[in-house]
């Protein structure tokens, strides 16, 4: 159940260039978050008006929250100052969350920062895979070895060819889902990132017969559903449409659900 | 120090009871329910829910809001459920609340609106009406009422005719004289008044030189309009004989008090809610707060108290 929580800051790592993670004190948050869900973050500094920012939840541990976030603007270079001790107002945990029960081999497939939840799934699956890590470049390519640590095995692939293979991460992708094929099995598709990779694993999805679990990355207001600014055209089972939000009714959603 | 029920913090927002002159503006706290986890709902004065037509309504395409300085721009487009969804899927909660709940309508038509006021007239548990004539976020409908008096009086008159449920319309900002409007609502039958909505607005991106909203312009809301709420509430004050309903910009209890110095009985927290959720509650004690501190026993007292004259020499200017 979400909450309006003042968590205290432990510290913060630097990961690559402009990337960090963000550790946090959260009592009663952390231990109920689930891999999917995101956190509602109001940024210390922006007083008196500034919208919370929402972040993917990159780990929980005990009562320690854990984010990563990437220094983009006003909100993120001032989250960059927060120091050890250090009061930050967090609602959450929010929205629904990956399933934990995959029917098939879990493929993860990362884009940027989208594999903030990626890596919290990958702790909390009950078998492991491989995971996909594209980015621009290799910068942009994170958590490589935590993943790792957990038995994962990682591919990557940067379009400047920077770190692993040359090229976008459905050209990986798509030798996976052949090798997966071949051998009989069923994948299920876990995926985060900008919209474009999300359609293209999504199509991925329909196209080998199996489930795709999309998190979409939309600018929220509220964070609770109140709003309606972050809303996205969904599809019910029987074909009928309806608008959903973002923040309430996702951010994970199947692939067959969302209508581009 | 005074206890809790030494302070009479009741407001008649014409004919809707409040227990305290603290609600929430519409389209910024859903239907009560999403915030419910976050913060008491029944200790508002009155939830005011997000507006609502006929028909269900989609709403405007993505990106629907951009963070400015002060405040942010929305253009959602009053996507709804309609008046059926709205009274199966929100107001069996909304009942158990037991604080009173102001549904705000709209309508493209005058018969539109007056059929909403009608149906709504029919269900228990709904306090109260407010009239959105002034949203700059939907083509038809909205601000197409409230830019001119005689539209105003003519919308008001014919949901007046259709409901006797109290009816507040909610004054646009964007307008040469709001006392002209104040006027013709208030002899075409209102109760109350709300005011302000959102300014419209617009935000270019440079780089692409494109409008950021989808809509290309929205209503900018946040502490950069509470000025201008502050001078239109003083100037409504000044002809109007119904209680106002005050918002814009606030943010903590002295915003909301300075609404109230200017002549609003009931003040409303809006884009606030989204940053702190527990926002209308700190209010509300600030006031209560602040009337012990000035030794008054009534937030009535406090309605319409700004003091005019010059401290020299005790004169008014």
């Amino acid at each position: 159940m979400m909450k309006d929580v003042t968590c205290r800051v432990i510290g913060q790592t630097p990961l690559t260039a402009g990337y960090w993670a963000l550790d946090m004190e959260a009592p009663g948050l952390a231990e109920a978050a689930r891999p999917g869900q995101f956190v509602h973050v109001r940024v210390p500094g922006l007083e008196p008006i500034a919208l919370r920012r929402p972040f993917s939840i990159f780990g929980a541990e005990g009562t320690t929250l854990k984010l990563l976030y990437k220094t983009v603007g006003r909100g993120t270079s001032q989250m960059n100052r927060l120091a050890p001790g250090d009061p930050v107002q967090v609602i959450g945990p929010l929205g629904n969350g990956f399933p934990l029960e995959p029917r098939g081999e879990p493929l993860l497939v990362a884009g940027g920062y989208g594999v903030a939840p990626l890596a919290f799934l990958a702790g909390r699956l009950p078998t492991k895979g491989v995971v996909l890590i594209g980015g621009r470049s290799a910068d942009d390519v994170l958590a490589v070895t935590a993943f790792e640590r957990l038995g994962w095995t990682v591919r990557v692939a940067t379009e400047d060819g920077s770190l692993g293979e040359t090229g976008l991460v459905t050209v990986p992708l798509d030798r996976e889902l052949a090798r997966l094929h071949e051998a009989g099995a069923t994948p299920e598709l876990f995926s985060c990132g900008p919209d474009g990779l999300l359609r293209a694993v999504g199509e991925r999805a329909i196209q080998a017969g199996c489930r795709g679990w999309l998190s979409l990355d939309k600018h929220m207001v509220c964070g609770v559903g109140a709003c309606l600014a972050c809303v996205q055209r969904l599809r019910r089972e029987d074909g009928t449409e309806w608008i959903g939000r973002v923040c309430r009714d996702g951010p994970v959603f199947e692939a067959r659900e969302i209508v581009w | 120090m005074k206890s809790m029920s030494d302070l009479d913090m009741r407001v008649d927002l014409g004919g809707i009871r409040m227990k305290n002159p603290v609600t929430v503006a519409s389209g910024t706290f859903g239907y009560g329910a999403e915030y419910a986890k976050l913060v008491d709902v029944t200790r508002l004065g009155a939830i005011t829910v997000k507006g609502i037509r006929l028909q269900p309504w989609p709403g405007n395409p993505l990106p629907r809001h951009v963070e400015v300085p002060g405040g942010m721009v929305n253009a959602i487009g009053l996507q709804g459920p309609g008046v059926e969804g709205f009274v199966r899927d929100y107001m069996p909660f909304l009942r158990t609340t037991g604080v009173p709940v102001i549904v705000n309508i709209w309508g493209t038509s005058e018969e539109e609106y007056a059929e909403v006021a009608r149906r709504l007239s029919e269900v228990e548990g709904v306090s109260g009406l407010e009239l959105n004539i002034s949203c700059p976020n939907v083509k038809e409908g909205g601000n197409a009422f409230g830019t001119d008096p005689r539209a105003v009086a003519s919308l008001v008159a014919a949901v007046r005719r259709a409901t006797r449920l109290p009816l507040m319309p909610k004054l646009a900002p964007n307008v040469p004289d709001i006392r002209l409007f104040v006027r013709a609502a208030q002899e075409a039958g209102a109760d109350a008044l709300a005011l302000i909505n959102t300014l419209p607005a617009m935000v270019i991106d440079i780089e692409t030189r494109r409008p950021v909203l989808a809509n290309k312009v929205g209503g900018l809301s946040g502490p950069a309009i509470h000025p201008v709420a502050v001078k239109l509430v003083w100037e409504a004050a000044q002809v109007a004989r119904v209680p106002l309903l005050a918002m814009g910009g606030i943010v903590g209890p002295d915003e909301a008090i300075e609404f109230l110095i200017a002549g609003a009985s009931a003040v409303a927290v809006g884009t606030a809610n989204f940053i702190d959720p527990t926002t209308p509650l700190r209010v509300l004690e600030g006031i209560e707060a602040y009337l012990r501190r000035h030794g008054m026993n009534a937030v009535a007292a406090l309605t319409g108290s700004l003091c005019m004259t010059n401290p020299a020499t005790n004169v008014e200017p």
